[in-house]
């Protein structure tokens, strides 16, 4: 089963759990600022957002790419990018219309969600399951159980 | 380890950022923030120091788990001395700044002398340095942080600052962090203030790379995390309620103070309470709390996030007020409400808001009020001195002072005083409910024993969080003992207050401690820090802590006779509740206190308990 990456905004307490995960997973050090998962604080509305790739089928990231660099990793179905072959032209960077490649001044490459190949440390440092790995085909399933609970019940007949 | 072994010290009458090594050997002895900081504080200034003179310093410390995924790791200390108690001060804060402290590279900011005019220090990884903060200056804690961020055009800065009270050196002054995060209590935005220093914007990219263990770190971690998760409290009572979870509590038991301690339980505690945060108003449908929120790292998030009615008299035409916003948590719907009979939960969130935006303590400031409204009722002070009618139960006169509190206008000057000197220039000391000058928070000593004989020998004041007894008396952590019985307290605070400094100089915040020991933090020391941090240790530790802080306060003057209780709670008994009839009592509790902390009768540590503690 090909899975995706799920985010419930209304789950989230802005504990950067996941950014701890992510940037320790790629770079060996805990840092938030490397992290390919960014949480977003809209503290006058008291809303925090996770947001990360969500993995186009027909990236624009990839098809950008003049040099090939990124790459689909058909297990995971992830857009990878292949640190050895990227220059660091940013062109990808501009092609993503949801901001989520980025770039690494101190490498000069950009980076990228990859799922952690296929086992996604945002989602397992989670405490509140507002970021979860599941099935790509049903990331609605939540949803419509939780309006199918509302339908044809006694408290609705009433 | 998880040190950068990396000291920031900034001489502000010189202008100068320089680097230094952190002391290795003390980060052995103390373990780090509030330990670490302390013995800094303890060997580079002297305790009879004028707290707001250029030769006190202030130290901004964050511990070795702070900046880590150890659940709440994201906490620091303010330390230095107090102008509120003119004891140590040490007041810690959650948010997001201790772990960018630590991702910017370094381990703690020393800040001495004294800058000629208002500045603001900017740290981005090795690179610090002093700014102009001219353009600051007047600016509350909101704008502060919206200016610091537009100015460097840098959206994911992390900020901490005095607001106008600070700069006016209102003894009960904050430093803000994040908004709504706060080192709270006994005045240390006041020390910021005098030292002209607006404020520290932190930019780190670097992270946090030296723990030592990693694999070992992280299976620690996740095993404490669980811990958490698994326990009533902060796996779903703290997320659900908040602190406020304790109101009505808190007032069944009789131990909730209202009316500046004149009774202990409060008829309107409900409509300020928990359950009341999540009940739609009548006014406009919407219930108060919006949703809880999380500091750095943490897996509890009993943040609570607040919205006001917009109808509600307070906040008419004040769109800047409309938003969310931090609050209420259980201490400050108690200090401006309860203490002050004040039962209107929307007045209550508004003057915390101010109290946030400001950057003073709602404890010091809410228990000021109590004993100005006291006074009022007494007829000592008058509607014409205060600028409004302050009776107990007034939500008027909560907002109207809260706001010329922050300005520092009028009677707004003498509030900021905190309630032990203005209560001694109008002629009555003995309403200031305080130990040391700090104002007690929400529990009442005569239905709580244990937590009074805590409030007595606090290091700080009368402080909940040195030694939180209450865990026991009421909750039952770690067991369950009668809060009304004197017998066994000595002991339990002991214990209490030395296992307490072990939360707060780890980096993580002291509300783990509801479902965590220290057993669960040492597991995440011991694979995060170099050397041996067994439990044998950390009690050792522990008590060497508070001890520390002990001799610094003995240094500047302060003698057992300090340790004690306001005349009200050892000789006029509770009216009402389970503790009706009873005072506290601390006479019976202190000899014994004494005795088990090795100290002589005076309250003095003999030298065989100085060098069985390496002190």
């Amino acid at each position: 089963m090909q899975k995706s990456l799920h985010i419930d905004p209304g789950k989230c307490t802005g504990c950067l759990q996941c950014e701890m995960a992510c940037s320790y997973e790629h770079t060996g050090t805990i840092n938030p600022s490397k992290s390919r998962i960014k949480v977003f604080d809209f503290e006058h509305e008291g809303r925090k957002v996770p947001y990360t790739c969500t993995q186009c089928s027909d990236a624009w990231c990839m098809q950008s790419c003049p040099v090939d660099a990124i790459v689909l990793d058909a297990a995971t179905g992830a857009k990878v990018v292949l640190e050895a072959t990227c220059v660091g032209c940013k062109v990808c960077t501009i092609a993503c219309p949801f901001g989520t490649v980025n770039y690494m001044a101190d490498v000069g490459k950009v980076q990228k969600c990859d799922l952690c190949g296929g086992d996604p440390e945002c989602a397992k440092a989670c405490p509140t399951g507002a970021i979860t790995y599941i099935d790509a085909e049903w990331t609605g399933l939540d949803r419509m159980r939780a309006w199918a609970a509302k339908a044809n019940t006694a408290a609705a007949a009433a | 380890m998880s040190w950068n072994r990396k000291v920031l010290r900034v001489n502000l009458s010189a202008g100068t950022c320089t680097p230094e090594p952190l002391n290795m050997k003390w980060a052995d002895e103390y373990l780090g923030s509030r330990g670490l900081g302390t013995k800094y504080l303890c060997e580079e200034t002297d305790p009879t120091v004028d707290p707001l003179s250029p030769e006190n310093k202030m130290i901004m410390a964050t511990g070795p788990l702070t900046g880590t995924m150890a659940s709440t790791g994201g906490r620091y200390t303010v330390i230095t001395k107090g102008p509120l108690t003119n004891a140590i001060a040490c007041s810690n804060s959650g948010g997001f700044f201790g772990a960018e402290l630590k991702f910017a590279g370094w381990d703690m900011i020393i800040f001495e002398g004294k800058s000629p005019k208002p500045v603001y220090l900017y740290v981005e990884n090795d690179k610090a340095e002093l700014r102009d903060a001219a353009h600051l200056w007047g600016k509350t804690t909101w704008q502060t942080e919206e200016t610091i961020k537009a100015d460097l055009q840098d959206p994911l800065v992390r900020v901490s600052s005095i607001g106008r009270s600070g700069e006016n050196l209102v003894l009960f002054s904050c430093i803000v962090n994040d908004l709504h995060r706060a080192a709270g209590r006994s005045g240390v935005g006041a020390v910021m203030g005098s030292k002209n220093l607006k404020a520290v914007a932190l930019r780190g990219t670097k992270g946090v790379s030296g723990v030592k263990d990693f694999p070992a770190f992280l299976a620690a971690t996740q095993a404490a995390k669980k811990v958490l998760k698994d326990n009533a409290v902060t796996g779903q009572g703290l997320p659900t309620y908040g602190t406020q979870v304790l109101m009505n509590v808190i007032n069944e038991i009789g131990a909730l103070p209202t009316r500046n301690h004149r009774d202990v339980q409060f008829e309107e505690a409900g409509k300020i309470s928990a359950e009341a945060m999540h009940e739609k108003r009548p006014t406009d449908g919407k219930a108060h709390l919006v949703t809880n929120a999380a500091c750095f790292g943490c897996t509890i998030a009993c943040g609570r996030i607040s919205q006001l009615d917009k109808g509600h008299f307070t906040v008419v035409n004040k769109p800047e007020y409309w938003g969310a916003s931090g609050g209420l948590e259980y201490e400050s719907a108690w200090s401006l409400g309860a203490s002050n009979g004040v039962g209107d939960l929307e007045a209550l969130q508004y003057a915390n808001m101010i109290c946030n935006e400001d950057g003073f303590d709602p404890i010091t400031f809410g228990a000021t009020i109590s004993a100005v409204m006291e006074l009022y009722e007494m007829g000592v002070l008058t509607k014409e001195q205060i600028g409004i009618e302050a009776p107990f139960g007034s939500a008027a006169a909560l907002a109207y002072m809260a706001e010329i509190t922050a300005r520092g206008e009028g009677f707004g000057k003498e509030i900021g005083l905190g309630s032990k000197r203005l209560c001694a220039k109008y002629g009555h000391p003995e309403l200031s409910m305080s130990v040391k000058g700090l104002e007690f928070p929400a529990y009442d000593s005569r239905g709580i024993q244990g937590i009074g004989l805590n409030y007595a020998t606090s290091n700080r004041g009368a402080c909940h969080v040195r030694g939180y007894t209450v865990a026991s008396e009421v909750l039952g952590i770690p067991v369950k003992t009668d809060p009304l019985a004197t017998e066994g307290k000595p002991a339990l605070v002991k214990a209490f207050q030395d296992a307490t400094t072990i939360f707060d100089s780890a980096g993580v915040c002291l509300f783990t401690s509801f479902a965590w020991s220290v057993a669960d933090v040492q597991p995440q020391l011991q694979a995060a820090c170099e050397g041996d941090w067994s439990m044998d240790k950390l009690t050792l530790v522990g008590e060497r802590i508070w001890n520390m802080e002990r001799q610094y306060n003995l240094a500047a003057g302060f003698t057992a006779k300090d340790d004690n209780l306001p005349p009200r709670l050892t000789t006029e008994a509770a009216k009402t509740g389970p503790d009706k009839g009873m005072v506290s009592g601390l006479a019976k509790m202190l000899p014994e206190y004494y005795e088990v902390r090795g100290w002589t009768p005076e309250g003095v540590p003999t030298a065989e308990t100085m060098a069985r503690l390496g002190l």
